[in-house]
């Protein structure tokens, strides 16, 4: 196991569960600061769960999540939403504030945490949407913009503050070949430029590879496989290549946990 | 502009309610924003029938005053009534007096002063000699059955 | 037997749970460092909503049950030769009772349901956690203000709503039944009391407006971010603001006009 020279976020002995089903069970993910970090695996595995976790929303059932040296269940109010001003989030619906306009949502974080003037904002808010290409849209209203441009203005709005962390829940989903390009090309710059620490969470193996520093593979409440582009791409691991490859049948489940699908079908309801 | 047009209907909206709320006062409730200057004088009475504060105190009919305090004297065991007379009518005699009245057949009890000849005046603090309680029906359907009887 | 005993115990728990959070997330949303900057221009715009669009609603049904009190009170009263109580009957009634409760329901109905149907709806697009990780407390940002705006709306609401209807209720009585318009009014002010009457009707409205609105943000915010749980949470909003206004009313009435 590799281990990182700088951990930003550090995450000891996690475990969650969502009723009776475990989502995380003792699980250990280091994050390295100024790099791309990939969180891959299959839907409904918790990722987004995770990334939650990270940003306090949801509170872990036994563990310690670290970022920055501050352990984020145990922070008070105020600690944790001036933590959350350090951190950005792209939710994987957008989550758009839908009363107001594309600019004044991108405007939104820098409004709150900032006393810039009026010009400065708008150069700031013109910047980032013209970095996700859609500095046009900025008078319409979020109900107006199609999925993939929604999801860029809150990829603008995310980033609006310079976080230190962002976090991706699934940048690429929804985007043609060029915006997936642009997108790629953005994430990277932010993080080669600005040194923002990334996480991505993506089912597009190709782009993630691609990208990222270091990739996480969960599955089944546990991270089966962790390591550089090259080292989970070469891996001989039967999970994590039936993974890689889109392979429908093996080792990682497509099915929810659920009863023997022919006994099911043959029960007299 | 469209928040200018916004925040002008919020402030006309607050001011109709307050404009609301004044024409309620001024002119369903008959408030009388300059309070009036009084003076107390009390009457005693053997039973006060409905009369409560803030009744009316009239004079031939026009309103003079209201009763500010209903007790019970524990010497006199009788109805101590605490009125508030205005100031202008300050020509009460020490022998004027008090009558519980009853406004219509079934209205609302009121006090009735009935100014007598002595050439002193009440002042704030003094008390109506000569009362009159108030007619309750059932003591006078009482007498009559009484008086039918004893006939 | 003794499951349904315990059954409903455990639906009392979960009621009395229900409140418990409710009172918390009230206290947490208005009790923290008042920040008049930002929290004006969104108190503003809650009241543009919730108190200048329920204007017209308000108006039109206050005039209504103003002009049917006068008829009805006519036709009762004239049987006694006293028509000329028609204006102290209805200016009673609409100031001490109708103007508050019935101006609580209609708010319950168009406000209260949209409130929650809102905040209900930026739960479920994630509109709530996305503030959040912005850093900004949705309890202050979204319910604080839309709870000041209910509260503050609904006294003004029900002002306005008693003085149209006594208008109604001059309208019909003194221009179309022919009652002397002097012996209308004067009786209505010798029995309105201002502080008796319209400051004690003033106050439930006042009562009224923290409850409905109280209702109806917790809702919005409590409620299952789906579709389903939004429209259950804004049929609750609007039956137990109903019930809690008609209730209340009671309870008010009879320690501030019954002597209890
Ligand atoms: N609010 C909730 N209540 C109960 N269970 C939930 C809730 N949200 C998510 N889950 C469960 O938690 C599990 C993990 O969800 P999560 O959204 O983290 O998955 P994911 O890995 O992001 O999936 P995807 O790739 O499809 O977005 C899912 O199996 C889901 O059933
Ligand atoms: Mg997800």
């Amino acid at each position: 196991m590799d281990s990182f020279e700088d951990v930003i976020i550090d995450i000891q002995n996690l475990s969650f569960a969502r009723g009776e089903r475990a989502i995380y069970n003792n699980v250990d993910i280091q994050v390295p600061r100024g790099k791309i970090t990939a969180i891959m695996g299959p839907s409904g595995t918790g990722k987004t769960t995770l990334l939650k976790l990270i940003g306090g929303q949801l509170k872990p059932d036994q563990g310690s999540i670290l970022v920055a040296g501050k352990d984020i269940p145990r922070l008070g109010r105020r600690e944790l939403f001036d933590m959350r001003a350090r951190m950005g989030m792209l939710f994987q619906s957008g989550a758009l504030f839908t009363d107001i306009s594309v600019y004044e949502n991108v405007a939104f974080p820098l409004r709150v945490h900032t006393d810039l003037s009026e010009e400065m904002i708008r150069d700031v808010v013109l910047m980032k949407l013209h970095a996700v290409g859609l500095r046009g849209a900025r008078d319409l209203m979020p109900s107006e913009l199609s999925g993939g441009m929604a999801r860029r203005v809150a990829l603008a709005r995310a980033i609006a503050l310079d976080p230190e962390i962002v976090m991706y829940d699934e940048p690429f989903a929804g985007q043609d070949p060029i915006a997936m390009g642009v997108l790629v090309n953005l994430i990277r710059r932010l993080n080669r430029a600005l040194g923002h620490t990334s996480i991505i969470v993506s089912h597009d193996i190709q782009e993630t590879l691609g990208i990222a520093d270091y990739i996480y593979l969960i599955s089944d409440a546990e991270v089966i496989a962790r390591g550089t582009p090259e080292e989970i791409a070469n891996t001989s691991s039967q999970k994590v290549r039936q993974f890689i490859d889109g392979l429908p049948d093996g080792p990682v489940p497509f099915h929810f946990p659920a009863g023997d699908y022919q006994s099911e079908l043959l029960q007299d309801s | 502009m469209r928040i200018r047009v916004m925040e002008i209907g919020v402030g006309a909206f607050l001011l109709a309610g307050m404009v609301a709320l004044l024409m309620l006062a001024l002119n369903v409730s008959g408030l009388n924003l300059e309070r009036k200057n009084t003076y107390k004088v009390y009457a005693r009475f053997e039973n006060i029938g409905g009369l409560t504060e803030r009744s009316k105190v009239t004079m031939s009919g026009v309103l003079i005053g209201q009763v500010s305090d209903i007790r019970l004297d524990q010497d006199a065991l009788q109805a101590l009534v605490e009125m508030e007379i205005h100031e202008e009518v300050d020509f009460l005699s020490i022998d004027s007096s008090a009558s519980i009245l009853t406004a219509g057949l079934l209205g609302e009890k009121y006090i009735g002063v009935v100014v007598g000849a002595e050439e002193e005046y009440l002042q704030d603090g003094d008390f109506f000699e000569d009362t009159q309680s108030a007619l309750v029906l059932e003591d006078l359907i009482g007498k009559f059955l009484f008086n039918e009887v004893s006939e | 037997m003794l499951d349904l005993v315990a059954r409903l115990g455990h639906k009392g728990l979960k009621k009395l749970e229900a409140f418990g959070s409710a009172g918390v997330i009230l206290m947490q949303a208005l009790v923290a460092r008042p920040q008049p900057f930002t929290m004006l221009p969104l108190v503003v715009k809650q009241i543009h909503f919730v108190g200048v669009l329920s204007l017209i609603i308000i108006v039109v049904s206050g005039l209504f049950i103003g002009m049917v009190l006068g008829l009805q009170g006519y036709t009762i009263l004239v049987d006694y030769g006293s028509e000329q109580a028609v204006g102290q009957m209805v200016a009673l009634s609409l100031v001490r009772e109708l103007a508050p409760v019935v101006t609580a329901l209609l708010f319950a109905g168009r406000a209260g349901s949209a409130l929650t149907a809102e905040i209900g709806l930026m739960k479920a697009t994630e509109q709530l956690s996305s503030l959040e990780m912005i850093g900004v407390d949705p309890l202050r940002r979204i319910i604080a203000p839309r709870f000041w705006a209910g509260f503050i709306c609904l006294p003004v609401l029900a002002t306005i709503f008693s003085l149209v209807g006594i208008m109604g209720g001059a309208l019909v009585g003194i221009d179309w039944l022919g009652i002397y318009e002097g012996s209308f009014w004067s009786n209505m002010q010798n029995s309105v009391d201002f502080r008796e009457d319209i400051l004690n009707g003033l106050i439930k409205a006042v009562v009224f407006g923290f409850v409905v609105t109280w209702i109806a943000v917790f809702q919005g915010y409590d409620c299952v971010p789906t579709s389903e749980g939004i429209s259950d949470a804004t049929t609750k909003t609007v039956v137990y603001s109903s019930l809690s206004v008609l209730a209340l009313d009671f309870v008010l009435t009879a320690l501030m006009f019954g002597d209890l």
